[in-house]
């Protein structure tokens, strides 16, 4: 993985040093709350509902032991003893001083991480892919493409004050695992005539205006990324709107022009750009990878597993993925268990994982944007020792992709946007559907429940979402089917009137019948959908 | 009634104000109806208090109980964490914010 030269360094040692000024000012009166908030929102520490909450970077989700690690002392030392990874690939904590807030950003530096560009209207952190360099179907890994934008887009001064946030996503398989199409930019890294090149899909996203990115370039150059990437911005940055919060994302320009237009505008400011020497030198992107070289995989490495467990060998097939080297899978820790908060980890857990992640998986693991964590590249020959580890510290939950495997924001319990608490809702679920059995039968169905329009737990993309709104002062719950973040994108429709708590755990219940009922061989949920139609969803939900 | 509340500017943690000062207890906070701004503006100023509001409330069981439920949950913790919200020895404190 990518490790700081001393130019990253000394960028993010500078920072503590300002914030802890800057934080120190705020506590001696020289700074206003007004003055201060803009500075600690660059530094990803929020103001939420119970506290300080800090949102820390993980470039594209990857950690090393070493990183997680600390992400657990800073979760005993700082908080409260755990930490809650987001579907940002990001983790934050709830409960922290903002005496102390200068302090956790100089233990983070200390392991090459910080929390910069994790809040403000800015490019924030890059997702990618959570197999990425582990996938049987990617083309190549794309990890340093997406490390390549980071160091362009980290402090960029010109996209520092954009209209609204802004969201990267890379990939390179033409399967999706990072919802690249519902970011600001995504994209693909591709092949064409035997070169690589990128393709672009920008204005994209979820919120209140959901949409799905369009392709406006289908092959850029590898030696103009940065350049084109860049003229995507510029275009956005001129003529987005800052005079509305609610229609200043780039989603909103792409529609408004129209995504022809909007290209033909990325396009010529991309010609006019390209004797500017804005690319960095293609040596950059070749040291870049030498940072995610493969690992010195086992030769020969065993294919065989000794399924004779069954709660083993369920847990091998769900939780566990092809890998593109012989005798290896990508296994999948399960930050979801039954009635469990999703995305929680005890500092204990998260020692754990690293351990793990050190024994078992050359030292690297990823937070997906699922709020699960992988670990990449491990034996066939060790998995059993590894569940056996994972299962006694309540992480070795078999439901990826289930109706269990429940995306959730934090919701009213902890954030001041939210209109609805949604991990109650996602706990009711998993209790509900491990009580009744039919998670297994039910097969792949991805739930995301979000507490408010911001879609922080992209409700919009689930095969079932639901969406928390505050109806006078009251909990209620919208219930959405036939989305999906994948590489068969489609946003999800509201079936009706909304539900409350009780009652969506219900409505759940019966559109998963209703599935049941009418699926044909080999469907999945959202295939069954997207066969039928709402409408028997509907006649079974309100009669 | 009207109460008033903000979050300690060093912690962070939720405060009400009792007429006295900022305490994280809501039971304590007082009707503040006609001078919320007045206070919040000296306190802040003080920085006693950081972003403070005011917010509607009602009386229950005697003590001030917020209007809407994130103001409850605010004042008492994440329903889901009860053993980190002010009363974790209560089994139906869930039920004051609900």
């Amino acid at each position: 993985m990518y490790l700081y030269d001393q130019y990253d360094q000394q960028m993010v040692d500078a920072r503590v040093a300002e914030f802890r000024d800057q934080a120190k000012r705020r506590l001696d009166g020289k700074l206003t709350e007004d003055q201060f908030k803009p500075l600690r929102l660059m530094n990803g520490l929020y103001l939420q509902l119970h506290a300080y909450m800090l949102r820390v970077a993980i470039p594209y989700g990857t950690l090393n032991s070493r990183q997680m690690h600390a992400l657990a002392d800073i979760a005993d030392k700082y908080d409260r003893g755990y930490g809650h990874f987001t579907t940002r690939q990001n983790i934050q904590y709830n409960w922290i001083k903002l005496e102390e807030a200068a302090d956790i950003l100089a233990d983070l530096a200390k392991v090459e991480m910080h929390a910069i560009q994790t809040s403000g209207n800015c490019i924030r952190n890059i997702s990618s892919d959570h197999f990425a360099g582990a996938a049987k179907d990617e083309l190549v890994d794309p990890r340093p493409y997406a490390e390549l934008l980071r160091q362009w887009s980290s402090f960029h001064p010109e996209f520092s004050y954009l209209p609204r946030k802004f969201k990267i996503a890379v990939i390179a398989s033409d399967t999706d695992r990072a919802a690249m199409r519902l970011h600001d930019i995504g994209i693909q890294i591709v092949e064409q005539d035997g070169e690589l090149g990128a393709a672009f899909y920008v204005g994209g996203g979820m919120g209140r205006t959901p949409m799905i990115a369009p392709c406006i370039k289908d092959f850029v150059p590898l030696d103009r990324l940065v350049t084109y990437a860049e003229a995507c911005l510029r275009v956005y940055n001129r003529y987005g709107r800052r005079d509305n919060k609610y229609k200043a994302r780039i989603k909103i320009l792409v529609h408004e022009m129209g995504s022809e237009e909007y290209t033909k505008a990325v396009d010529e400011e991309f010609a006019r750009m390209l004797d500017e020497g804005i690319e960095p030198p293609f040596a950059e992107l070749e040291r870049i990878r030498t940072f995610f070289q493969d690992p010195a995989f086992e030769a020969g490495a065993s294919e065989e597993i000794d399924r004779s467990d069954p709660d083993f060998a369920l847990w091998v097939d769900r939780n566990t993925v092809a890998h593109k080297a012989p005798g290896y899978v990508s296994a999948v820790i399960s930050l979801k268990p039954v009635g469990g908060i999703p995305g929680d980890a005890t500092s204990e857990q998260m020692r754990l994982m690293a351990d793990l992640a050190k024994q078992f998986s050359f030292d690297e693991c990823r937070v997906m944007h699922t709020q699960n964590i992988v670990l990449p590249h491990v034996r066939k020959a060790d998995l059993h020792a590894l569940w056996t580890a994972l299962d006694g510290a309540g992480l070795g939950s078999p439901n990826l992709d289930t109706v269990e495997d429940i995306i959730a924001c934090p919701g009213l319990d902890y954030c001041s946007l939210a209109n609805a608490r949604s991990i109650p809702v996602a706990q009711k679920i998993s209790e509900r559907f491990a009580a009744n059995g039919k998670t297994a039968e039910l097969g792949q169905l991805k739930l995301k429940i979000s507490g408010c329009i911001n879609a922080c737990g992209h409700h919009h993309a689930g095969h079932i979402g639901i969406l928390g709104v505050d109806k006078k002062g009251v909990e209620n719950y919208q219930l959405l089917l036939g989305g999906s973040e994948a590489e068969d994108v489609s946003l999800a429709k509201i079936t009706g009137p909304g539900f409350d708590e009780a009652g969506i755990v219900d409505a759940v219940e019966t559109a998963a019948d209703v599935y049941l009922r009418e699926r044909q061989d080999g469907e999945r949920f959202l295939d069954t959908y997207r066969r039928i139609g709402m409408t028997p969803f509907k006649e079974a939900l309100y009669g | 009634m009207r109460i008033l509340t903000g979050n300690d500017l060093k912690t962070g943690f939720v405060t009400w104000w009792t007429g006295e000062g900022w305490s994280l207890h809501v039971e304590d906070a007082i009707d503040v109806a006609g001078s919320e701004e007045e206070i919040a503006r000296r306190e802040e100023a003080a920085r006693r208090v950081n972003a403070p509001y005011a917010i509607d409330a009602e009386l229950h069981e005697g003590a001030p109980r917020p209007a809407h439920i994130k103001d409850r949950v605010r004042a008492l913790g994440p329903t889901v964490r009860p053993d980190l919200t002010l009363k974790p020895a209560d089994p139906d404190i869930g039920n004051w914010v609900i």
